[in-house]
């Protein structure tokens, strides 16, 4: 088998265009992924942010979740944003996991409606070296993590970003941001080099620079 | 609003993308639509379809049902405000729902002016049968669109109307050089600087959904594939004859709105849609498309 080398972007609801567009910017092939045969030869996925019941859903009625869990057998590395954090968590509050394939816990929706959600800067040493913005939408938390589970990042008591060998999960949005550090951090863990960039900000990124990227279905 | 703030609210949009957001007009079915995998519900006392055949004034509907439907799921839950009823936008934002949608659905408050969305926090989402309409309604500060349809009928054609209306004036406007936008903005009625940058980015600044007539999984993934980045399915689900299948039907249509085999699959044994209009048949006075503009 050729080498992997590409990522996908789970392509069932939510911010797909957007991570597209930052993984183009990093310089690292990336394509995203709606049918059970496209998963084959990836060397990592990312399930973005979206409604995390509709994502479940979609994965369960097309089979899609067996392919995800027979593909991580395999070796391949997996990101969730926020509500693909709630994908990948082994232990839901208060509802039954869904892929679990990482050992942490997450309790849903745990900030509050919209008028809750915010924008924030920190430090993430393992991830860059320079401050990096934060987004969080109708965010989960992650409330707490397993030995084998490395947290990366602690605000106020709980956990927004953790990973173990073959997993990452934040439950922000870089996505949605100018940050490529985390992009180009899970592109390293997937075993693939990343364009080497000055900063980790991205000064020709705007909020509406995922307009660029066509909507899979419209490329053919 | 900060600009951050405004940031964020066009990102919810866009975490919508690819989903359906349901009427549901008390807790239990907007637990039905959540289970189904709806991405957001719209909390309302009557959906289009009664409001229709009701008649008299639709207003905001009620607090605490909003209140029960919000405890009832963790999908975000939208409500709407009557056209130009900023105090009644104000009641929904103190009530810290996801999202307002301005809607020609509910008796318009306001003939001459629409609710200056820019001095709140909470997100709005405007309906509009045209770019200019659009734009106006972003240029007032709304974080999403959606085409206005024709509520409550089951018929699709004013929602098609308005989305190939919205595509040909943005391939117009990005057919002109620069010194022309000007002009096509004054005879469009078009913001200016929205329209400059509606041309470079070839398609609207936000996130722009279908809604209004939409009764099968074929209406949903027939509007994404004239572009809309999702739908709103009113009265269509809880009017048919099997809600829970129909709602599994029409996000499943959503998300593989371009393949064919599974378009198929959804769209099989689903009983009967709700009962449709003729639009031509509907009285001028009676066309909701008509209000706000």
């Amino acid at each position: 088998m050729a080498p992997a080398a590409e990522i996908g972007v789970l392509d069932l609801q939510g911010g797909v265009q957007e991570h597209l567009d930052h993984l183009q910017r990093i310089g690292v092939p990336a394509k995203p992924i709606k049918q059970a045969r496209e998963f084959r030869g990836l060397a990592g996925l990312i399930i973005p942010g979206g409604e995390s019941t509709c994502l479940a859903r979609l994965l369960t009625i097309f089979g899609l979740r067996e392919v995800i869990l027979e593909e991580h057998r395999r070796g391949l590395k997996l990101w969730g944003t926020c509500a693909g954090t709630i994908l990948l968590a082994k232990e839901n509050v208060g509802e039954s996991p869904h892929l679990g394939l990482i050992d942490v816990s997450v309790q849903r929706n745990a900030f509050g409606s919209q008028l809750d959600s915010f924008q924030c800067r920190v430090q993430v040493p393992e991830v860059s070296t320079e401050s990096i913005p934060l987004t969080f939408i109708r965010a989960p938390k992650i409330v707490s993590v397993r030995p084998a589970v490395n947290v990366l990042l602690e605000i106020d008591g709980y956990i927004a970003a953790a990973e173990d060998e073959q997993t990452l999960v934040t439950i922000f949005h870089p996505e949605l941001t100018p940050n490529l550090a985390f992009h180009r951090y899970f592109a390293r863990k997937c075993g693939l080099q990343p364009q080497a960039g000055g900063s980790a900000i991205d000064p020709t990124w705007t909020r509406q620079s995922w307009t660029h990227i066509q909507r899979s279905s419209d490329l053919s | 609003m900060t600009e951050n703030r405004y940031e964020l609210n066009t990102q919810l949009a866009q975490m919508l993308k690819g989903g359906v957001i349901m009427d549901v007009v008390n807790p239990e079915q907007a637990i039905i639509a959540q289970e189904a995998g709806a991405v957001a519900v719209m909390a309302l006392e009557r959906v289009p379809a009664d409001i229709r055949k009701e008649g008299g004034v639709a207003r905001m509907a009620d607090p605490s049902l909003i209140k029960h439907i919000k405890e009832a799921v963790t999908i975000p839950v939208m409500a709407k405000a009557r056209i130009g009823h900023f105090v009644e936008a104000q009641i929904l934002q103190a009530l810290a729902i996801d999202y307002i949608d301005e809607s020609e659905v509910l008796t318009p408050a306001d003939e001459e002016c629409h609710i200056d969305k820019s001095r709140f926090s909470i997100p709005f989402v405007c309906g509009a049968r045209n770019l200019g309409e659009a734009l106006r309604r972003i240029a007032e500060g709304a974080a999403m669109i959606r085409t206005k349809g024709e509520a409550g009928t089951g018929n699709v054609v004013e929602a098609v109307r308005h989305m190939r209306t919205m595509n040909r004036e943005i391939r117009q406007l990005q057919s002109l050089p620069d010194e022309e936008v000007m002009g096509f903005a004054k005879n469009n009625g078009l913001p200016y600087e929205l329209a400059l940058e509606t041309k470079r980015l070839g398609r609207l600044p936000v996130v722009n959904f279908a809604a209004g007539g939409i009764a099968t999984p074929a209406d949903a993934a027939l509007m994404m594939q004239l572009g809309c980045d999702g739908i709103f399915v009113g009265s269509g689900i809880f009017k048919s004859s099997d809600p829970v299948k129909r709602a599994r039907a029409v996000v499943m249509a959503t998300a593989y709105f371009a393949d064919p085999q599974k378009l198929l699959e959804a769209s099989v044994g689903l009983g009967e849609a709700m009962p449709s209009l003729d639009i031509a048949k509907i009285p001028e006075a009676e066309l909701l498309a008509g209000r706000g503009w």
